[in-house]
């Protein structure tokens, strides 16, 4: 009879539930109630104006200022201009090759990241050596009857979306061979490796730009012209470089010393070893980095608007120039720092998301 | 079969040198030196080649020749008459200015939010981790860009000034009383420093005491007595020679005192908040990487919960932070040049801005831009060699 | 085909008479098929993109009149906006073949920079403009205020001399470029913002309140706009100083983009005659065929209308021609004689 199991009884009422959540979480002892409540005030005091602002008595739609009557944000703003913020100055009718090589390279990079999809080394390959060149000849034209347009007509999204993905497709290879430089056993070419990447790490990307716009042109031959955004994307791409280098050599690092030793005790060269043991293993491991440097690099793009270029930023900042838009540049920047957001957030995410995959062999914790 | 053997490997024959691994490295290195001075070579020669022929002017001789330029903030002596060598000088040192204060306050903003992110406080926790979410992907720039064109035009105009404290807010600035010495504050400055070295050495003596007998003695209380009262109570004795300058409407603008300009609180916000978004990052992962049964070990020693804090948690998550902090610290630094966008007399915007504009000596002022840059993070990198090594688990 | 044989053959002995050692920029200007000219990259009257992307204004007609001496066709020209900054190096290094940018002709940027002013387009002055409620009637009055300047002009330096030379005390805030140092003044960060009068007008035209800002009458220095060219190409430093040379001429002969051929086919006044390529092998030297000047005309106009078009009582700008009129009617436009 004593041993007979008794019911179970509910767990006490102030554990679970709504209310048991509250006083684990938020009221669990008196300082933290005093600091849930002062907090909790202060999300009302600011965030209502906010929310209010921006959706409440905000005007969506129209054509004009004239629309924009009711004290809230004029997003007419930004509905009215959107195809410039997206193109630049591109030909209205030729953004189709916009949007094409757009979605090409995002079905490309989808095909990369989805799980279980076939012949995914193919697909790389492709995006990295082949897509380049179509995409150049889609944007710039000239080839196959396309309309030839000039970089300088290039903006808005677009022009920043060229830019982070040229650095980072361009500054790929060369990471790896400074990376793998940087790790050689050659004094010189070690010594060569390291002065490049700190000394490219040490300045402002800002610097950088200033030099590729104005001292480039004096380094080349004479007959030798480079355009704007040419100079601009060498600028960025050599200043790319370095981080991505870094991010390559953490990569290499994580391999075990054995996968190294494995590789010469079957005799391999010093570039069989490189391609088909360790930078495939490396690689892998440093996804999650070249996402993170990606994304710093995207936010860096902005400040090509210094030399003169009109990424989103620019571009939106000039619109807020134009006399028949006076007054709405808290619009302007919030729509941009919303695009930049759901970029670099969305990334961010998928490289903590890796990360977490990437750790789930031996010695994950948690 | 020994005719095969010999064949496959002939013992008199020398290896071929391009199938030596020495020498093979040894061609390849000197033939990368002989690259990459090829290549130095002709871009100096075409350089050279250029300015010549296109009639540009060359030399360091333009630091001596006078400016002419007005800039409206200076911590050193500087007018129209003085020399582009000068405009290097005030530059740098805003740069240092801002820099030197968006460390202070980031590293203070990250250090609250990172352990806030880990409070126990359900909606504490969630707004750190959107602040931080939030401030790290939106570019700094457009950062800057906000603060400056659409928050602080919103402030008055000088006739209109916010006033508190003898202080003067509008859209000029902040005007604040500033402190002017007096004869005898000298004294004040040689009882600090005093303080100071009295500090330095009780607190020797404090530790020896406590390896020896266990006593532990209020260093800290000790230390902020010597080093902030023992100046004040001189100040007092001396007669309080200090007075302050207080800021006047005279004409259009305040007078006297000490004026903070828009455009460096602007590019102060923004890069304290942006920066403090990775310190937070920073710190959050320095105390979780002290492991659990440091704290349990701590807690079972009968630490009471502070010294638990003070004397194994931090030591042991300052390890872990201070590199990425250091680099935090950097990139601010080197972030300050974007300083350009908002009309902050920076190293960028006078130097390699007007300046540049002025001579047109692109090459010599990019140059000696990027030398200070490059300085900076060689310095930092030492300080961290330094410190690492310092800091190293001596282990078994 | 007669006029392509000829005018290879000038160009072939303007090359050759010359003498230099590398192929003139004219040359490659030809062989392009295109002018590449710097222009702003937005100063109403002066360049301004349509939101089609056609370049117009002042600065704009000085390249368009140039590519059509040199090419026959003044929309064959290649548009590069320049930040103040990159104007000089774009120049210099060849990236462009000619500067129009709003630029001052001085001596600094004459003998040190490694390049030629080709003429003035356009006689500037820099002046202040101050909001209405501030009170203030002469620059003199303004001791002690905060001045917004675009950073790397002469406006800045000019500025700095005006105020020490009277003995004032001011403040200058430098911006990167124009409008936003406009912007700034606008939303009161300064009493006074300072520029080309010409650019301050249009500048003003863009503020939230336009009447509430009102330009002081000082004029504070000379600043002869015009366009420039490399150093060391004399044949091209030519062409581009005379086809502007050429503009001012027209309106001075009085012939326009409308009587151009009229007067072409029936004028007796052998100024007009030369002009329109009349007197045949006058243009030798200058390495075109003799209708040169007759196409700048024809396809871009004489300074007069493109005055009135950009800047003038055509535009949305409205400015008085004032100094800008013709020697002969008050101005200072005085172009040398084709002859």
């Amino acid at each position: 009879m004593i041993n007979e199991q008794q019911p179970t009884l509910p767990a006490p009422a102030s554990t679970i539930g709504l209310v048991g959540w509250l006083r684990t979480n938020l009221f669990n002892t008196p300082m933290n109630s005093i600091a849930t409540i002062v907090m909790l005030y202060l999300c009302y005091l600011w965030l209502t104006p906010i929310f209010d602002w921006v959706f409440i008595s905000a005007d969506w739609a129209g054509t004009t200022r004239e629309s924009c009557t009711s004290g809230g944000a004029c997003w007419v703003f930004i509905t009215q201009r959107i195809d410039q913020f997206m193109y630049g100055f591109y030909p209205a009718d030729e953004t189709w090759r916009l949007n094409v090589t757009f979605f090409a390279f995002v079905a490309l990079i989808a095909w990369l990241i989805w799980p279980n999809l076939p012949k995914k080394g193919l697909v790389a390959a492709f995006t990295l050596l082949i897509f380049p060149f179509i995409a150049f000849v889609l944007l710039s034209g000239g080839y196959f009857g396309l309309e030839h347009v000039e970089t300088h007509k290039w903006g808005g999204l677009s022009l920043t979306l060229v830019l982070a993905v040229v650095g980072i497709v361009a500054a790929l290879p060369l990471g790896i061979l400074l990376a793998l430089g940087r790790r050689s056993e050659m004094p010189i070419v070690r010594a060569m490796s390291v002065a490049y990447i700190e000394i490219w790490r040490g300045v402002p990307l800002i610097t950088v730009l200033f030099m590729a716009s104005v001292m480039l042109p004096l380094f080349l031959p004479e007959d030798m012209h480079f355009d704007k955004l040419l100079r601009a994307l060498i600028g960025i791409t050599m200043f790319q470089t370095a981080y991505m280098a870094e991010v390559i050599r953490g990569g290499l690092q994580a391999i075990p010393k054995g996968q190294y030793e494995a590789a010469d005790a079957l005799g391999l060269g010093y570039w069989q070893k490189m391609v088909m043991i360790i930078l495939p293993q490396a690689l892998k491991l440093m996804i999650p980095g070249v996402v993170n440097t990606f994304i710093a690099l995207f936010k860096d793009t902005s400040l090509v608007l210094i030399i003169g270029l009109f990424d989103l930023l620019a571009i939106v900042q000039a619109a807020q120039n134009d006399p028949k838009w006076i007054g709405y540049a808290t619009e302007g920047y919030v729509f941009v720092a919303f695009v930049f957001w759901i970029f670099c957030f969305g990334m961010s995410r998928y490289s903590q998301h890796l990360e977490k995959m990437l750790h789930t062999g031996h010695g994950s914790r948690a | 079969m020994p005719t095969d053997l010999s064949r496959s490997a002939p013992p008199g024959e020398k290896t071929r040198f391009w199938n030596d691994p020495a020498k093979r490295a040894l061609l390849f290195q000197v033939l990368l030196i002989g690259a990459i001075l090829l290549f130095a070579g002709t871009l100096i020669s075409n350089t050279l080649n250029n300015l010549e022929q296109r009639g540009i002017t060359t030399g360091f001789d333009f630091l001596s020749q006078k400016a002419g330029f007005g800039i409206p903030l200076t911590l050193i002596e500087y007018n129209e008459a003085s020399t582009y060598g000068a405009t290097f000088w005030v530059g740098l040192l805003n740069t240092l200015l801002v820099s030197v204060l968006g460390i202070i306050a980031a590293t203070f903003l990250g250090f609250v939010m990172g352990v806030a992110r880990l409070s126990d406080n359900w909606l504490i926790a969630k707004l750190s981790s959107v602040y931080i979410e939030i401030f790290r992907n939106i570019p700094l720039l457009l950062q800057i860009f906000f603060w400056y064109f659409a928050v602080l035009r919103t402030l008055p105009s000088p006739r209109q000034s916010i006033e508190f404290m003898s202080s003067f807010l509008n859209i000029r600035g902040l005007s604040m009383p500033a402190p002017v010495a007096e004869s005898g504050f000298n004294l004040v400055i040689g009882a600090f420093v005093i303080g100071i070295v009295l500090t330095f050495v009780m607190s020797r003596w404090a530790h020896k005491r406590q390896d020896q007998t266990g006593q532990i003695f209020p260093m800290f209380w000790a230390g902020l007595g010597l080093i902030i009262g023992l100046p004040l109570v001189i100040f007092m004795l001396a007669g309080m020679p200090m007075h302050l300058d207080y800021p006047v409407l005279k004409g259009f603008n305040f007078r006297g005192g000490m004026t903070l300009i828009p455009e460096l609180v602007a590019l102060w916000l923004a890069l304290t908040i942006y920066t403090a978004a990775f310190i937070a990052e920073t710190v959050r992962a320095g105390i979780l990487a002290v492991p659990k049964g440091q704290l349990e070990a701590a807690f079972a020693l009968g630490l009471p919960k502070v010294r638990t804090l003070r004397l194994i948690v931090i030591p042991q998550a300052m390890r872990v932070i201070i590199p990425p902090l250091t680099s935090q610290y950097l990139n601010l630094a080197k972030n300050s040049s974007l300083a350009a966008a908002v009309a902050y007399p920076d190293l960028v915007a006078v130097f390699a801005g007007t300046t540049l504009n002025q001579t047109g000596q692109a090459v010599e002022i990019m140059s000696m831009t990027m030398a200070v840059y490059l300085t900076m993070s060689i310095l930092t990198s030492v300080f961290m060699n330094w410190y690492n090594k310092r800091m190293s688990l001596i282990e078994r | 085909m007669f006029n392509k044989k000829l005018l290879t053959a000038a160009a072939v002995s303007a090359a050759l008479a010359s003498s230099a050692s590398f192929a003139g920029t004219l040359d490659s200007v030809k062989e392009r098929g295109s002018l590449q000219c710097g222009v702003s990259s937005g100063v109403p009257g002066y360049s301004v993109p349509d939101d089609k992307g056609t370049w117009t204004g002042l600065d704009v007609d000085v390249c368009r009149a140039i590519a059509a001496a040199v090419l026959g066709d003044a929309t064959k020209v290649k548009y590069i906006p320049l930040t103040a900054k990159e104007r000089f190096t774009a120049l210099s290094s060849g990236e462009i073949d000619v500067l129009s940018r709003t630029t001052t002709w001085t001596l600094t940027r004459d003998s040190q920079l490694g390049i030629n002013f080709a003429g003035v387009n356009y006689y500037d002055g820099q002046g202040f403009l101050v909001k209405k409620d501030l009170g203030v009637s002469s620059v003199k009055e303004l001791d002690g205020a905060t001045i917004c300047i675009q950073s790397g002009t002469t406006t800045e330096l000019n500025t700095a001399d005006y105020f020490n030379a009277n003995g004032l005390a001011h403040t200058p805030v430098t911006f990167d470029t124009n409008d936003q140092a406009a912007t700034a003044f606008d939303t009161g960060r300064c009493d006074a913002f300072t520029t080309d009068l010409s650019q301050a007008f249009a500048l003003r035209s863009r503020m939230g309140d336009p009447s509430s800002v009102v330009a002081l009458p000082e004029v504070i220095s000379k600043e002869p706009l015009g366009p420039s060219v490399k150093q060391a190409d004399d044949q091209w430093f030519n062409m581009v100083k005379w086809s502007l040379n050429a503009m001012i001429n027209a309106e001075e002969l009085g012939i326009t983009s409308e009587n151009v051929d009229d007067l072409k086919a029936n004028s007796k006044n052998p100024s007009i005659q030369r002009l329109l390529g009349g007197s045949e092998g006058l243009s030798k030297g200058l390495g075109v065929d003799d209708d040169w000047a007759y196409r700048i005309v024809k396809q871009v106009g004489n300074y007069g209308e493109s005055f009135d078009r950009n800047l003038g009582a055509g535009s949305a700008l409205g400015i008085d021609r004032g100094i800008n009129a013709l020697w002969n009617q008050g101005g200072f436009l005085y172009a040398p004689p084709i002859r």
